[in-house]
């Protein structure tokens, strides 16, 4: 079982490349963190190790959280391979672009919701980006490619994890990047309070004002 | 504005940090002069008010030894053009008081230019690359940014640390001294060849940022420590360094699809790094593009020739616009030159 054969590539990313196959009569992919040579070979073997640990763990949380994910079938550690449930759907990076104000405005609700689903369960995203969001046929969010995630209840790690969101919506979506964003907010708010919400904006900007190139008012 | 005389030229300054630095290009990127002087504190780190008296000091040297290598006169010029940010107020004000002096005496077009975007324009100007994901290791920057509709835009950045200051930082408390032609990044580079052990050291990528600030911290605190070779701990600071902005430069390359990868900045200069930048750009079907050192490091030459860019295409900067912005993002600035 699990014979590994007529692999499709699908994307070949920076930190893991996925391919699709038919398993056991279904669609999966397959997440498979190659070795990186460009750094000391103990110190890959510990990341793709951590990483391919992580996120299954992570991806299960959050479908316990209430946020759609993909099904996990199969880890293998030593191969640093995830074998998890295909979502067939347009990334949400394809989309958003095009969509009508009205439409962008509910993904964006979703969206926030489901990060607000997240954090209140203590589980950090890592990458946040539009391409790790899928619009599937049931016109649900599922996220994807939680390797970066972690399980923490800290304010900073959270408002980093919007931090992030925020600035792949500006890189990707710059159009209508603020209003996307205050909507994602406006999801957050209404899984974790206004209060929260609120809070955790102070610290957005808290981290902001920390970085080196942060934009000064204009006056 | 008379042209008919042979005005033709571009004059840059660059004074964001602790380089005073004039360069003189022509309209077709032809670099005459590029004519530097840095500011080494006896001690410590930069203190911006300083930094700015030793530019007020060497600003009209180096302005009379830019004419002289670049075989021009004052009145031969028709642009100067100056970092306007992000940088140390003091150090910009500096630079940009010669630029609007030297503009309204002459009565030529001053042109404020972002000092990112310098880097990412005379990198292109000096390399083959056209498009490329650019990634900007410095002393203050630590930048992945890439051109999309009109703009450059920041993928990934340093949450805290810029890369060369966290090697500066660390430097600085082993104890290390840096000189003329050998900066601290050079002094760590050396020392690293040596080191044979991977000491664990927090590796932080969050999406496309990363953080370099806990890693400083646990790197300086294992140095009072004394439990490890300086040797060790210089290779393990670099490698784990250097792998994570690698990771976010891959990350940007593989989101992005582009086919060039542009490194630049001082820390740019290390071999070590531009392997590592070298893999991923191969493991992507991209091509490796490192600025030579003069170019790759501050300096008044990609000042003069981004001047000639935002000149040519209507973008000039009126006296009362002039004010330097410390903190100006890239992303603010529009790229009308960039097809």
């Amino acid at each position: 079982m699990g014979e590994i054969n007529l692999l499709e590539l699908i994307q070949k990313g920076a930190e893991a490349t996925l391919y699709s196959m038919e398993w056991n009569d279904r669609r999966v992919v397959v997440k498979k963190r190659f070795p990186k040579k460009y750094r000391p070979s103990m110190l890959d073997d510990q990341i793709r190790t951590y990483r391919t640990v992580h996120e299954p763990q992570l991806i299960h949380g959050a479908k316990r959280a209430g946020v759609p994910t993909p099904v996990i079938y199969q880890v293998n550690l030593k191969e640093a391979t995830i074998i998890m449930e295909f979502v067939p759907g347009k990334q949400v990076k394809e989309i958003l672009n095009k969509l009508s104000e009205k439409d962008r405005r509910h993904v964006c609700l979703q969206i926030g919701k489901s990060i607000g689903k997240l954090h209140r369960s203590g589980l950090i995203h890592g990458d946040l980006t539009t391409s790790n969001m899928i619009l599937n046929s049931e016109d649900k969010i599922v996220f994807v490619d939680f390797g970066l995630g972690e399980k923490t209840d800290e304010l900073e790690s959270r408002a980093v994890d919007l931090h992030l969101m925020k600035r792949a919506l500006q890189s990707t979506h710059f159009r209508f990047a603020q209003d996307c964003f205050d909507t994602v907010m406006d999801g957050y708010a209404d899984v974790l309070g206004p209060e929260t919400a609120r809070e955790t904006l102070q610290k957005i900007e808290a981290i902001e004002k920390r970085g080196r190139y942060v934009e000064e008012r204009e006056t | 504005m008379d042209t008919s005389s042979g005005r033709h030229y571009s004059l840059g300054i660059e004074s964001t940090h602790d380089d005073f630095s004039i360069g003189v290009s022509t309209y077709q990127g032809e670099i005459l002069s590029n004519i530097t002087e840095t500011y080494i504190p006896a001690e410590g780190g930069v203190h911006p008010r300083e930094a700015a008296q030793h530019h007020a000091d060497v600003a009209d040297k180096v302005l009379e030894q830019s004419f002289a290598r670049s075989r021009t006169r004052p009145k031969d010029l028709s642009i100067v053009s100056f970092s306007q940010g992000p940088g140390l107020g003091p150090c910009l004000r500096t630079g940009a008081t010669v630029a609007r002096t030297l503009a309204s005496f002459l009565n030529i077009q001053l042109v404020g230019v972002n000092h990112l975007i310098a880097h990412v324009e005379i990198g292109k100007l000096k390399t083959s690359a056209e498009d490329p994901v650019m990634l900007y290791v410095s002393g203050g920057n630590t930048i992945v940014a890439a051109f999309d509709a009109g703009r450059y835009r920041v993928f990934g950045e340093t949450l805290d640390v810029a890369l060369g200051n966290c090697l500066d930082v660390f430097a600085r408390e082993a104890g290390l001294h840096q000189k003329k032609g050998l900066p601290f990044g050079a002094v760590i580079e050396r020392l690293a060849t040596d080191g044979e052990r991977l000491i664990p050291l927090p590796y932080t990528v969050k999406g496309m940022d990363i953080s370099l600030s806990g890693l400083l911290t646990a790197a300086t605190a294992l140095l009072r420590q004394r439990k490890y070779s300086l040797e060790d701990l210089c290779y393990s600071l670099q490698e784990t360094a250097f792998s994570m902005v690698t990771e976010v430069t891959e990350r940007a390359l593989a989101h992005t699809g582009k086919k060039e990868v542009l490194l630049t900045g001082g820390v740019a200069a290390n071999k070590r790094l531009q392997r590592m930048i070298e893999e991923i750009a191969a493991e992507h079907q991209a091509e490796f593009c490192v600025v030579p050192s003069e170019f790759a490091v501050d300096n008044g030459a990609m000042i003069a020739w981004t001047g000639v860019l935002a000149c040519t295409h209507g973008a000039v900067t009126p006296i009362e616009k002039s004010a330097v912005k410390l903190k100006w993002r890239l992303e603010r600035v529009e790229a009308p030159w960039v097809k």
